[in-house]
Parts: structure tokens; C-alpha cells; sequence
């Protein structure tokens, strides 16, 4: 329990330091985000506007007051955000949750599908390279994996948009469903947005499954040599039960952690996919942010897509902890 | 007589208080001999005069050997010497310490590299990319625009064998004169990254309790946050200018968390070894611990580590150049791809699609490089394979020079 505890305020403090952090950025950077929106304002609102008001401008685009003590600035930039307002987009000239709250949902339907689909179909596959060892299939599997492993995600997605999307017109090149169905559970739009999403799925998942087919066929050759197998074995027990519960389990619990990390490079990922295919997650809105300097935008961005992750890092986490009782505890003791 | 016991009488006294011991030994060949049995209750200085009376009076053939050898001075049969004072027959000059040392740290891994083909294909991939970098800028015209027709494609004539751009520029040239400052990009973010990944872990896992909390909490603050948006946030807060090396580092700003993880649970497990207990226990302090005991046994990981970090800054930068969000100075593999899309449109017209494939193509061909390199990487830290190559090394060394030992030397560092 205390556990659970200990890592969900491990969480919160992430999210704490990266706010605190996106702060410092806006705010304490001579040349930075601050005096572009000041230079901005005064731009805009021409020379009949004064510092007053350029300065309440500031503060409802960015949170920050600028006029107020600098801790009070913090205070009041980390309150907003704790209710989240995370200010007004310039670009879009309305307040940054409502730009990107409605994109979060879909960049995670594609990051969860892609990770899911690398993961499942790279650990069959690397099972069965495993059980097949030194097989024609097994040779060839390698090597793809290896080149697949090799290659970006955004080169597959460029590949797919130019063959798939542009020379054959098969799948959509932009936009998370049809322009013309409205959202509901009805079978038309589910199927466009399948459709839709199918391109950026594709091309995460197909660079994901050559690296964990890899890991899975090394792990569960080491897991087929150990001793306890052999004994397994001995016992007469059906293939079926020694695969799944004794090779398979032990060859993808060291792989869990990597899933860790794996979810990190997806939503990395994530962004560069989201630019290629015109499909407006939270990652399309940064980049858009960026172009436009547009930094209320990208600073809610950055925090949202870092919550998104912490979420997804502390239940994989926390459900690891159960699935391997070895990984609590831990070398607290003070040592040398 | 009376002479060799003169200088029987003086030599041992100046042994003793030399602390010499060699005369201890032939003092043992007399000592044998029945009556002085209980005149040599002692092997040490001490007992030495009482015995030299009773070696004297007895004027036995073994006093007469051992006061012979000492007579002699310098020149000592070599029988006689302490097993720790031998010296090796042959002394090796530095020229061949130099040998050797090349022949165990340079030309035994170089050995198993080649002898597996992954490795060499990487091995060679790698350089090419070097070479790429290093000379090819001076053999290679510089690009400019109107080199050529306007988008030419790929292998159609020999003047441009990748092709123009939509400006008339090589896109052979432009992928040449991308290749060095992609280097130093590559460099300094796997630098980077495993330096300070390597500093963090291991100072975490060897000190443990609150250095190991502290350092450990601010590493997973750190690894949950995702790594590409933060560069470009970065980037665009910052407003860096291009230089490759910064970029490389921008690139890789957190990306040290996940290896500081890695390398600390496997110090953890190193820490309570043997020979590291033995080091602490003769007193050596923790940094030269760390640094001689620790750190040699994760090369093999760290070094995989490097060549991992190097594909990643490749893949992390050319994305975020293509986007066209991280400053430039100089054309880079992203921005031609960038320059593609944009201005060609090469996902949808066939005419401008080299031009996104040349330098699609030279990432994948180089992270193929890395990652094989990467395994065989593996291979050479491997104990296993490791041995098998020294053996080889030996039996060559028989050959060209008497230096056996040499191969043993290998084979003993092979083995660990």
C-alpha cells in the first residue's frame, strides 16, 4: 500500500516540476516567451494602450500577472493550472483546454492501439522465433525485426501516406473521421474513425513490434535453457500450460519495464505521426503552437501531454508491482 | 676455513639487517644436516649468529656451498632465490608491452567483431558513414542551387546520380555535406547521455540510502517526462542557434534518466561482490572504487548503451528537423526531407519522391549499422566469446615472437 502511495506522489511531484518548470520558461527567460507577448500586445493594440493593459492582457493569455511579486506570480500560475485554466490560446483565441482538452482522447486512442498492437503481435512472434530457433522463419523474422527496429516511425508513416494515402487513395490523409458523420457509437463513424486512425496506428506499431519481438525471442531462449524448465518438463506437463505459464510469463516480465519507457517513445512519437497524417491530437496542436509562437498553446500542450504519460508510466507501474512481487522493496538501505 | 667463515660471519649479520632473506635459504640447505637441528629454531635475522658458530665448527659441505654463494655477492645460483623475489626470465622491453597491450585491448575485439558478420556489416556501415563525414565534403561539390535541371530523379544520369531538388541542387552532395554535422549531433547527445547517465546510477546505486532516494526521485521526475515534446518546447523557449552539438544535447536532455536507472539496479547487484568488498575493506576510497572496480564490469552495457543513444538521437533529430521545429545552420538529412514535403510535395507527387527517399534511406542504413554494431558490441564484452578469440591470439603470437605470455595475459583478462 504504502507502495501505491509512494509512487502516486512520485507522479504528482513529475507533474508539479514540470509546471514549476514551464513557468520558469514563460516567465524568467530574458528574450523569451513574455516579452515576444508583450512586444505582441503592443503590436496590436497600438500606442494608445497602456502598460496596464498590456500587462492584463499578458495575464489572461498566460496565467501570470506580470505587475505582482514574482512568488505571487508562481502561486497564482500554479492555482490556475490545479483548476485548469491553462490560459488563452492566441492562435486560436480561446482558452487552451478547450483547443487540446477534446485532441487528448484521440492521441491516446492512437498511442494506446499502436503500443498495444507492437506489443501483442512482437511478443507472439518473438515466442515462436524462440521455439523455432535457427528455423528459415526465424532467420528471416530477424532480420526484418532488425530493420524494422532500425527504422523511424515517421519514415513508414511518410511511406504510407505517399503509396497508401496519396498514389492508391486507400486510407485518409488528414483529420480523425469523416467530415460529414457526426461523433456517435453508430457503425459509419467508428468505421472512419478506424479508418482514419489506421495510417498513424500502423506506422507506430510497425516500427514497435520488430524491437519487442527481438527482446521476447532472447528472453524466452534464456527462460527455454533454465532448470526449472527441464523439471517442468519432467513432470510430464502439457506444452501448452509449460509455454504460457513458464516460458511465456518469465520471458515478458523483464519486458515490462521496457514497456515503461516504450510509452515515453510513443508519445514522442506521437507528435511527429500526428504532423504527417494531419490528425489533430495533441501533438498536431504543439507543433501548430510552435509555428505560430503561440506559446500559451504550447506550454498547455507540453503539460497535458506529460500528464497523459505520467498516467499511463504509473499504471504500468503499479500493475507491474503486482504481476512480479520481487519488484517491491527495493535497496533503500544506506550502505557504503 | 677460516676466510669463507670470516665472510660467513659478516655477510648474514649485513643480510639481517638488510632484511635480505636469501640467506635464509641456504642457512636451511645447511639446516638439514642432523646436528644443527636445534641450533636453527628461528628463520629469521635474529638466530642467524649463534648458527653461523655451529655452521663453522661442523665445516660441513652444505656451509661451504652457502658460504660460496655468498662470497660471490651478486651472482646467485638461481635454485636458491625466494620464490618471491624471482624474476621473470625475460623482461619485456616497452615495444612489446606495447604489443601486447594493443594485441589484448585492440586486436583480440577487433578479432571477434569480424568473425561475426553483424558486427563486421555494422563495423563497416559505421565507417563508411565516417569516412562520409570526414572526406567526403572534400571530394564531394558543394551544393548549390541550379547544380542540375529541376527535380531530376533518382540513377538517371551520372552528373546526379540521387537526383536534384526542386532547385536544381545535388542531393548527393546535400547528403554528404549533412553527414559531419549529424556526427557531431550524434556524438554529443550519446556522449552526453551516457555520461551523465553512467555518473548518476552508479553514484546512486553504490552510496544507496538518501543519495540513492534523491538522486533516484529526481531520475524518475526525469524519465516520466516525455523527451521529444521537451525539446522542442525547449527549442523554441530557449531560441538556441543551431549548433549540433547543443542540439545533440537537447535531443538526449532526458533520455540519461533511463540509463541511470538501468546502470544503478545493476551496481546494485555489483556492489556486494567480493572483490569490491575486498577493495573497500583495504581502504580504497569510493571514487577509485567506482572507477576500477564498478565501472569496467558495465562497459559492455554502457558501450551498448552509446551505440543505442546514438540511433536515437538520429531518429529524434531528423523527426524534429522534418517538422521543421529546432534551429539549423548548416542542411542536415531532416531539413532536406522537410524541404520535400514542403516544397515539393513528395508524399503526393512521384516526381519529387527521391528526394524524400535518399535521406530516409541513409537513416535506415545507418541505424542498421548501429544496432548490429550494437549486438556485436555484446559479443566482444562476452566472457565466452571473449576466451575462445584469446586462445587465437595466442596461438598467433607463437609465431612472430617468443612473447607466449602475452597470450596468456589475454586469456587471463579474457576469462574474467
Amino acid at each position: 500500500m504504502s507502495y501505491v502511495l509512494k509512487r502516486i506522489g512520485q507522479s504528482i511531484l513529475t507533474v508539479f516540476v514540470v509546471v514549476s518548470a514551464s513557468f520558469g520558461l514563460v516567465r524568467l527567460l530574458p528574450g523569451g516567451p513574455l516579452d515576444y507577448l508583450r512586444a505582441q500586445a503592443i503590436q496590436q493594440g497600438g500606442s494608445d494602450m497602456t502598460m496596464a493593459e498590456i500587462n492584463q492582457r499578458i495575464a489572461a493569455q498566460t496565467n501570470i500577472a506580470v505587475d505582482e511579486p514574482i512568488y505571487v506570480q508562481y502561486v497564482e500560475y500554479m492555482a490556475a493550472i490545479v483548476q485548469g485554466d491553462f490560459g488563452q490560446s492566441i492562435w486560436y483565441e480561446q482558452p487552451v483546454t478547450s483547443v487540446i482538452g477534446p485532441a487528448i482522447p484521440w492521441t491516446v486512442f492512437l498511442t494506446a492501439s499502436a503500443l498495444f498492437l507492437a506489443f501483442t503481435v512482437g511478443v507472439s512472434l518473438g515466442a515462436i522465433m524462440a521455439y523455432k530457433e535457427g528455423s528459415r522463419f526465424d532467420v528471416t523474422s530477424t532480420g526484418i525485426g532488425l530493420v524494422l527496429n532500425s527504422t523511424p516511425g515517421y519514415v513508414v508513416g511518410l511511406l504510407l501516406v505517399a503509396f497508401l494515402g496519396y498514389r492508391y487513395e486507400l486510407f485518409p490523409t488528414g483529420g480523425r473521421y469523416a467530415s460529414e458523420l457526426s461523433p456517435g457509437f453508430n457503425v459509419p463513424f467508428l468505421a472512419s474513425v478506424l479508418q482514419h486512425g489506421a495510417m498513424p496506428i500502423a506506422s507506430m506499431a510497425v516500427v514497435g513490434f520488430g524491437g519487442w519481438a527481438l527482446s521476447m525471442r532472447g528472453n524466452s531462449i534464456r527462460v527455454l535453457g533454465e532448470d526449472y524448465l527441464r523439471v517442468a518438463r519432467l513432470r510430464g506437463l502439457s506444452t501448452r500450460r509449460i509455454a504460457l505459464r513458464y516460458v511465456a510469463r518469465n520471458a515478458i516480465l523483464p519486458m515490462y519495464t521496457g514497456l515503461m519507457i516504450a510509452i515515453g517513445t510513443v508519445f514522442g512519437g506521437a507528435v511527429i505521426i500526428e504532423n504527417i497524417f494531419a490528425y489533430p491530437g495533441v501533438g498536431f496542436y504543439l507543433i501548430q503552437a510552435i509555428n505560430a509562437r503561440d506559446y500559451p498553446l504550447m506550454m498547455g500542450g507540453f503539460i497535458l501531454i506529460t500528464v497523459a504519460m505520467v498516467i499511463g508510466i504509473t499504471i504500468a507501474d503499479l500493475t507491474y508491482g503486482i504481476l512480479d512481487p520481487r519488484a517491491k522493496g527495493g535497496a533503500s538501505r544506506e550502505s557504503y | 676455513m677460516s676466510p669463507i667463515r670470516d665472510d660467513d660471519g659478516e655477510d648474514p649479520t649485513f643480510d639481517a639487517i638488510a632484511g635480505n632473506d636469501d640467506a635464509i635459504d641456504a642457512d636451511e640447505v645447511v639446516g638439514t644436516d642432523d646436528e644443527s637441528g636445534p641450533a636453527r629454531p628461528a628463520v629469521s635475522g635474529h638466530g642467524r649468529k649463534g648458527r653461523v658458530a655451529a655452521d663453522g665448527g661442523e665445516g660441513s659441505e652444505g656451509a661451504r656451498a652457502s658460504s660460496e654463494l655468498r662470497s660471490d655477492g651478486g651472482t646467485r645460483s638461481k635454485g636458491n632465490v625466494s620464490e618471491f623475489e624471482q624474476m621473470a626470465d625475460v623482461s619485456l622491453t616497452k615495444g612489446e608491452r606495447r604489443r601486447q597491450w594493443a594485441d589484448e585491448k585492440l586486436l583480440a575485439p577487433g578479432r571477434i567483431v569480424w568473425s561475426d558478420w553483424r558486427a563486421r556489416f555494422g563495423l563497416l556501415v559505421v565507417t563508411f558513414y565516417l569516412l562520409m563525414g570526414i572526406v567526403g565534403p572534400k571530394l564531394v561539390e558543394a551544393p548549390s542551387p541550379n547544380q542540375g535541371d529541376y527535380l531530376i530523379g533518382a540513377f538517371r544520369t551520372l552528373d546526379h546520380p540521387f537526383g536534384t531538388t526542386a532547385s536544381g541542387t545535388d542531393i548527393l552532395s546535400q547528403t554528404v555535406y549533412a553527414t559531419p554535422s549529424m556526427l557531431i549531433m550524434i556524438t554529443s547527445g550519446a556522449v552526453f547521455t551516457v555520461v551523465l547517465g553512467t555518473a548518476t546510477g552508479t553514484l546512486a546505486g553504490y552510496k544507496g540510502g538518501r543519495v540513492d532516494s534523491v538522486l533516484m526521485t529526481i531520475t524518475d521526475v526525469m524519465m516520466t517526462i516525455p523527451g521529444l515534446p521537451l525539446t522542442i518546447v525547449l527549442a523554441a523557449a530557449l531560441q538556441i542557434d543551431g549548433n549540433p552539438a547543443v542540439i545533440g544535447i537537447l535531443i538526449t536532455i532526458n533520455a540519461w534518466a533511463g540509463l541511470a536507472r538501468a546502470i544503478r539496479s545493476q551496481v546494485l547487484t555489483l556492489r556486494d561482490a567480493e572483490y569490491v568488498e575486498a577493495s573497500r575493506i583495504m581502504g580504497i576510497g569510493t571514487p577509485k572504487i567506482i572507477g576500477s572496480d564498478i565501472i569496467p564490469n558495465l562497459m559492455p552495457y554502457i558501450t551498448m548503451n552509446f551505440v543505442r543513444q546514438a540511433r536515437a538521437v538520429i531518429f529524434g533529430s531528423v523527426g524534429l528537423y522534418f517538422l521543421g521545429v529546432l534551429p539549423y545552420n548548416s542542411v542536415n538529412w531532416g531539413v532536406m526531407m522537410n524541404a520535400a514535403v514542403n516544397r515539393a510535395g513528395a508524399t503526393s507527387s512521384a516526381a519529387a519522391f527521391h528526394w524524400l527517399l535518399v535521406p530516409m534511406l541513409t537513416i535506415i542504413v545507418l541505424a542498421l549499422g548501429l544496432t548490429l554494431l550494437a549486438q556485436g558490441a555484446d559479443r566482444v564484452f562476452n566472457p565466452r566469446v571473449r576466451a575462445r578469440h584469446a586462445k587465437s591470439v595466442e596461438g598467433g603470437d607463437e609465431d612472430d615472437e617468443e612473447g607466449g605470455s602475452g597470450g596468456t595475459t589475454t586469456a587471463a583478462t579474457g576469462g574474467i
